[in-house]
């Protein structure tokens, strides 16, 4: 097997059996960290789409999570008060249930998306990470100053959302469910970037001139790559605000997008499993070094500046010295 | 509105300009100058706010407190030059974003633990309290109207600097072939630490400004920094020009749409949601008007590449 996989299959290894550990033991706290790994992988995965096989460094997924984190919110809080949403020009009520909610954030981070991705991509480089960082500030903004739905203070739902009679409070459950999507998600990945699509993403990367020699539009294919990063970091969000059962502007916010970064970073841009390795490498280091020190984020700073400055590729360029990542 | 308010509006968005320019200033010459995307310059910002902070409490001078700003953030930009970003010069702009954004960490946390969250209050010097009156009737503070002077002079000083001295030769030779300057005998290594250098101290003084009228506290440097962003966009990459009317044009739109929106919806709407969808839609203003400009020029008014 490649290099690729076999890093993939034991990162998700690992994470199950951190779950299983939890699960067995009765500590309700690792199968919740256990969960936010697997939400903020799959949110790191989302963001690694555009960034690693399109070469789109978007500072700005914050907005596609947060987006996605309030659509959930916002359904969940509208079906637990009982009120109708909009009237006008059809009615529509709230929900509680869970696919109904996802596919509803999928859908709203991937509509948000199609603007900024076509403004955006009409530049490159260093426009393109000043503009997404703007555009995710601008629904951080509006978050803070649109009162409906909690403005700053955010909004809490109070019981996780569901499916059938899944009980989604319990823990053990609710990571299986998390976990089950990152899984899918990571197929589905994997997938494409074997597909004919993924191929004309890579070369939109690698050489976008010859791309379009061969008929194919580079930027149409960036747009779709940018639009599918965003579905799926959206969908991260709704599973992150069903974690917390609680939605609030920080979710939306810049450091929130420079986290993401940092999950695909710290596991290895152009890996399939970097965003899984790097997301519970960040958690273990927030649990260690915040166990030490209530200024952790300082020797994170430290950490994550070593590791680019030595130029390993992150934990997939340190154990695969010999290969070299799809970047 | 009365002309009085609309004015007075009108000078605080010019005086926002104004401190908008000193940050953006920097971060286009650094990024002009050595391709470097630098997140952390908001931290410079915010360093300047702090040494003025210091200093004021301990001497009772704020003149001694603006010298102090501008020393504390030059340095702490020579220091991450030297020690950091020198070595990120030739990587591409992902590892730059990372390694910033871990600096922003580093220097938040690091400030956090020498002061503490609460926030800190700058007191305006006597010298410069109260109000003028300008014609129109216009009660303006002296404080913010001083800030638009000393920001508007060192526009200038800056443009003579990049325009009319050997330095600003240099620069803008950095700017156009790095290759060929350093061949032709200039020590680029130098260049490029006194233009971090510069860019760096502006943002401290920008902070100093800001942090008197507003609050010194950590994560201050963020929105403005954010804010910088939308301004070189706006004015092209690279050009101080284009910054300085990008800026002016950021501050005012932003603060007139802040005046301006609510009340325009009260005309058709009821008062509470007027408020609530003007400021709401004022909020995204700016953005929208980078987006309007990049969809006509998607390398900003000034900017050549893309």
């Amino acid at each position: 097997m490649r290099f690729d996989s076999v890093f993939t299959l034991c990162a998700m290894g690992a994470l199950l059996a951190v779950g299983a550990y939890g699960y067995l033991f009765d500590e309700p706290f690792v199968l919740t960290l256990a969960a936010k790994a697997s939400i903020f992988a799959l949110a790191g995965s989302g963001l690694h789409i555009a960034l690693g096989y399109g070469g789109l460094v978007s500072l700005g997924h914050a907005a596609f999570f947060g987006i996605g984190g309030y659509a959930a919110g916002i359904l969940a809080s509208h079906a637990r008060n009982y009120e109708v949403m909009l009237t006008w020009p059809v009615e529509i009520s709230g929900t509680t249930s869970l696919p109904i909610i996802w596919l509803i954030s999928m859908l709203a981070a991937g509509l948000v998306s199609i603007p900024i991705g076509l403004v955006s991509l009409r530049t490159g480089g260093a426009y393109f990470i000043m503009i997404t960082l703007a555009f995710a500030q601008m629904f951080y903004y509006f978050a803070i100053s649109w009162p409906a739905y909690g403005g700053e203070d955010g909004l809490s739902f109070y019981v996780r959302n569901s499916v059938g009679d899944l009980q989604t409070m319990n823990p053990w459950i609710w990571f299986l469910i998390c976990y089950g999507v990152l899984v899918v998600a990571l197929i589905f990945i994997g997938l494409m970037r074997r597909s004919r699509f993924g191929l004309a993403l890579a070369m939109a990367k690698e050489n976008p001139v010859r791309l379009a020699n061969i008929g194919v539009s580079p930027r149409k294919v960036l747009l779709a790559a940018f639009v599918l990063s965003a579905i799926v970091t959206g969908l991260a969000g709704a599973l992150y605000a069903d974690l917390n059962r609680f939605i609030s502007p920080a979710m939306l916010s810049w450091h929130m997008s420079g986290e993401i970064m940092v999950f695909v970073i710290l596991g290895g841009v152009g890996r399939l499993g970097g965003a899984v390795v790097g997301a519970c490498l960040y958690i273990l280091l927030e649990q260690v070094l915040g166990g030490i020190t209530e200024y952790w984020q300082l020797p994170l700073g430290v950490i994550l500046i070593v590791i680019v400055l030595m130029g390993s590729g992150g934990v997939a360029g340190l154990l695969d010295r010999k290969g070299k990542a799809h970047v | 509105m009365t002309a009085t308010l609309f004015f007075e509006q009108l000078l605080n968005g010019l005086q926002f300009g104004v401190m908008l320019f000193l940050m953006s200033a920097g971060l286009t010459l650094v990024f002009g100058v050595m391709g470097l995307i630098n997140l952390a310059h908001g931290s410079l910002y915010m360093i300047g706010a702090f040494a003025c902070a210091a200093v004021v409490a301990v001497t009772g001078s704020f003149i001694l407190g603006l010298v102090a700003s501008f020393i504390a953030a030059a340095i702490a930009g020579v220091l991450i030059e030297a020690l950091v970003l020198r070595r990120l010069y030739q990587s591409g702009h992902l590892d730059q974003v990372i390694v910033t954004f871990a600096l922003i960490l580093v220097f938040s946390e690091g400030t956090r633990y020498l002061f503490g969250s609460t926030p800190l209050y700058l007191d305006i010097p006597d010298a410069l309290a109260g109000t003028v009156a300008l014609p129109l009737g216009i009660e303006y503070p002296l404080f913010r109207l001083a800030i638009i002077a000393a920001g508007l002079v060192v526009a200038a000083g800056l443009f003579f600097a990049v325009n009319r001295t050997r330095l600003g030769i240099r620069i803008r030779a950095g700017e156009a072939d790095r290759e060929m300057i350093s061949a032709l005998g200039v020590d680029i290594s130098r260049l490029y630490m006194v233009v971090f250098a510069l860019g760096a101290a502006l943002a401290g003084f920008a902070g100093a400004l800001v942090g008197a009228i507003q609050s010194v506290q950590v994560g201050m440097g963020e929105p403005v920094l954010i804010l910088a962003f939308v301004v070189i966009v706006i004015g092209g990459i690279g050009s101080i020009g284009g910054a300085l009317i990008a800026a002016i044009l950021v501050g005012i739109t932003d603060t007139m749409g802040r005046i301006l929106l609510p009340q325009a919806f009260a005309l058709i709407t009821d008062a509470a949601s007027a408020n609530a969808i003007g400021s709401a839609l004022a909020s995204m203003l700016i953005y929208i008007l980078m987006a309007l400009v990049l969809v006509f020029r998607p390398s900003g008014f000034f900017g050549q590449r893309v």
